[in-house]
């Protein structure tokens, strides 16, 4: 999942102070996922702005709709039926989310509600961790399914640091030692070996070569009828 | 040529010291420690941003110290500068007659005082050492482009015999004699029992015949500064005997029992096959360097011919 935080309520008021009619966003999947902008948490957000509102003696028309995916557009299309009725949209999505009803909705304001964390894993409830930078070329494979470039503070590809002690990794005693687990996993399987190899530097052009990445899939086209 | 590299050609057990450069733009604060270190040893580690503090750039104090005729070996940590700031320095080493580099990965950003710093990271250490490798014996940079002149540099990384998993160690370290270091300094010494332990086995796989391995020294000058770090400092490992025996002794004893047991550390290490010299890093006590090799029967530093490339001591 992408994984968010909901912004503090200060902040959030703060960028919705200018207007009166605001329509809240949520998203139903990621977000909902990670407990940030689902159905739930954007009704809980909009009662909590329309109580403070009420407690400042501000006539606010505060309303909230969940789409099921905010980051793909056939889902907020039918957003153009209600978005005018408002002079301000805020979004619950992640930043993907935010972005496409921004470029749909390109005269309507558009407020972000979250921080955007990162891709990783729900590993239990309400715990949530990183482990994947989206590189664009995966190297899971030599590091037995351990991604050093996320779960190593050092990013090291030739790991692990002089700074690894009883498992743990030096910047954060809580966390274990991404080449800690890649050596015990990798002894597992007795492919040792693959840590013998020196791994040359990363082709970073693959995430950030050419400013943002896209993918066109020519099989995946709409068909002319 | 770089004098440490004509002193372990020669046979001649080495010795290096480190030096901080200051957290200011004084040249006298780099110049007043390094003078303090000259004719003690045969170069002279200059550190690079070290925990992570900013501090006068390594480069700049390199060659404050070539100015006077001191040798810097320049240390070089992947924390703070992607592929083409390093390839770009390390061009900028040579040119200024730095002859000696050490690849670091560098202390974690967080540690320091910029702790909201983007860690770079491009490459890491091992990278590093096969990149200045490259630079130099093929004269190319990274992706192939020809160089109009390699730059001369003798090639060193560091090791952590005491960090864990102790096999990985042994692997790592195979691995960067193999990207071209030429000599090893390695983290501070004293858990002598675990040294062996890791001199063994890269013995057993003949490493210490490919390289060469200066054990790591730091004189204590406390014991609250013995604790300290055993317990914060990353990767270092201070067993108990040791500070019982430092604080076993009053306060204003405690810098010479300090110094003490870094001379017996050496003359032990001067025992273990394989090692190579001595890398002294007396933190923010330099003073304290000439009379721990003095004591540890290092001295006097071999003096190098550069006509003859015969090497006489100066008595």
């Amino acid at each position: 999942v992408i994984t968010a935080e909901q912004k503090p309520i200060e902040e959030i008021r703060r960028m919705i102070e200018p207007y009166t009619r605001i329509l809240l966003i949520g998203c139903g999947s990621c977000v909902a996922e990670c407990a940030a902008g689902g159905e739930k948490e954007t009704a809980i957000l909009a009662s909590a702005l329309r109580m403070a509102a009420k407690m400042e003696g501000k006539t606010s028309v505060i309303h909230e709709k969940t789409v099921e995916r905010q980051c793909v557009k056939d889902f907020i299309l039918p957003l153009d039926e209600c978005i005018d009725d408002y002079e301000a949209v805020l979004s619950l999505g992640c930043g993907a989310g935010v972005q496409a009803v921004a470029e749909l909705f390109s005269h309507v304001p558009i407020l972000p509600a979250l921080n955007t964390e990162f891709i990783g894993e729900t590993r239990d409830q309400g715990y949530w961790v990183e482990n994947c930078t989206g590189c664009g070329d995966c190297m899971l494979y030599y590091f037995g399914g351990i991604c050093p470039i996320t779960r190593c503070a050092k990013q090291l590809l030739n790991g692990a640091c002089g700074g690894s002690r009883d498992g743990k990794c030096e910047v954060n005693p809580e966390v274990p030692c991404a080449w800690q687990l890649i050596f015990e996993r990798l002894s597992a399987f007795n492919a040792l070996d693959r840590l013998e190899e020196i791994y040359p530097p990363k082709d970073w052009s693959k995430k950030q070569g050419l400013g943002p990445r896209k993918i066109i899939r020519e099989d995946q086209q709409r068909q002319e009828v | 040529m770089s004098r440490l590299k004509r002193i372990l050609d020669m046979g001649e057990l080495a010795v290096t010291a480190e030096c901080g450069p200051p957290k200011g733009a004084d040249p006298d604060a780099i110049l007043r420690k390094a003078d303090l270190l000259s004719g003690k040893v045969d170069a002279i580690n200059v550190t690079d941003n070290q925990t992570a503090i900013v501090r006068m750039s390594s480069l700049a104090a390199c060659s404050l110290l070539l100015s006077r005729g001191l040798e810097p070996v320049l240390q070089v940590v992947v924390r703070d500068r992607n592929r083409i700031a390093l390839q770009s320095d390390i061009l900028g080493a040579s040119a200024i007659g730095i002859k000696n580099i050490l690849c670091l990965s560098g202390d974690h950003q967080s540690f320091g005082n910029q702790p909201q710093a983007m860690g770079v990271f491009d490459l890491d250490s091992i990278q590093l050492v096969q990149t200045v490798k490259n630079m130099r014996d093929q004269g190319t940079v990274l992706g192939g482009e020809s160089l109009t002149k390699s730059p001369q540099l003798f090639i060193g990384a560091a090791a952590n015999p005491f960090a864990d998993p102790l096999e990985l160690r042994v692997i790592r370290l195979a691995k960067k004699i193999r990207a071209g270091a030429d000599f090893i300094q390695t983290q501070c010494v004293y858990n002598l029992q675990r040294f062996q332990e890791w001199m063994n086995m890269i013995r057993g796989k003949g490493l210490t015949e490919q390289v060469s391995i200066l054990a790591g020294v730091t004189p204590l000058k406390s014991a609250g500064m013995a604790r300290y770090m055993r317990d914060k400092v990353a990767g270092m490992d201070i067993p108990d005997e040791v500070i019982t025996r430092i604080e076993g002794v009053p306060k204003g004893k405690q810098r010479k029992e300090g110094i003490q047991i870094c001379v017996e550390t050496i003359q032990r290490l001067k025992e273990m096959q394989g090692i190579k010299g001595f890398h002294v890093m007396a933190i923010e006590w330099e003073e304290a360097v000439g009379e721990i090799v003095e004591r540890a029967g290092l001295l006097p530093r071999p003096s190098l011919n550069h006509d003859q490339r015969q090497f006489f001591y100066v008595v």
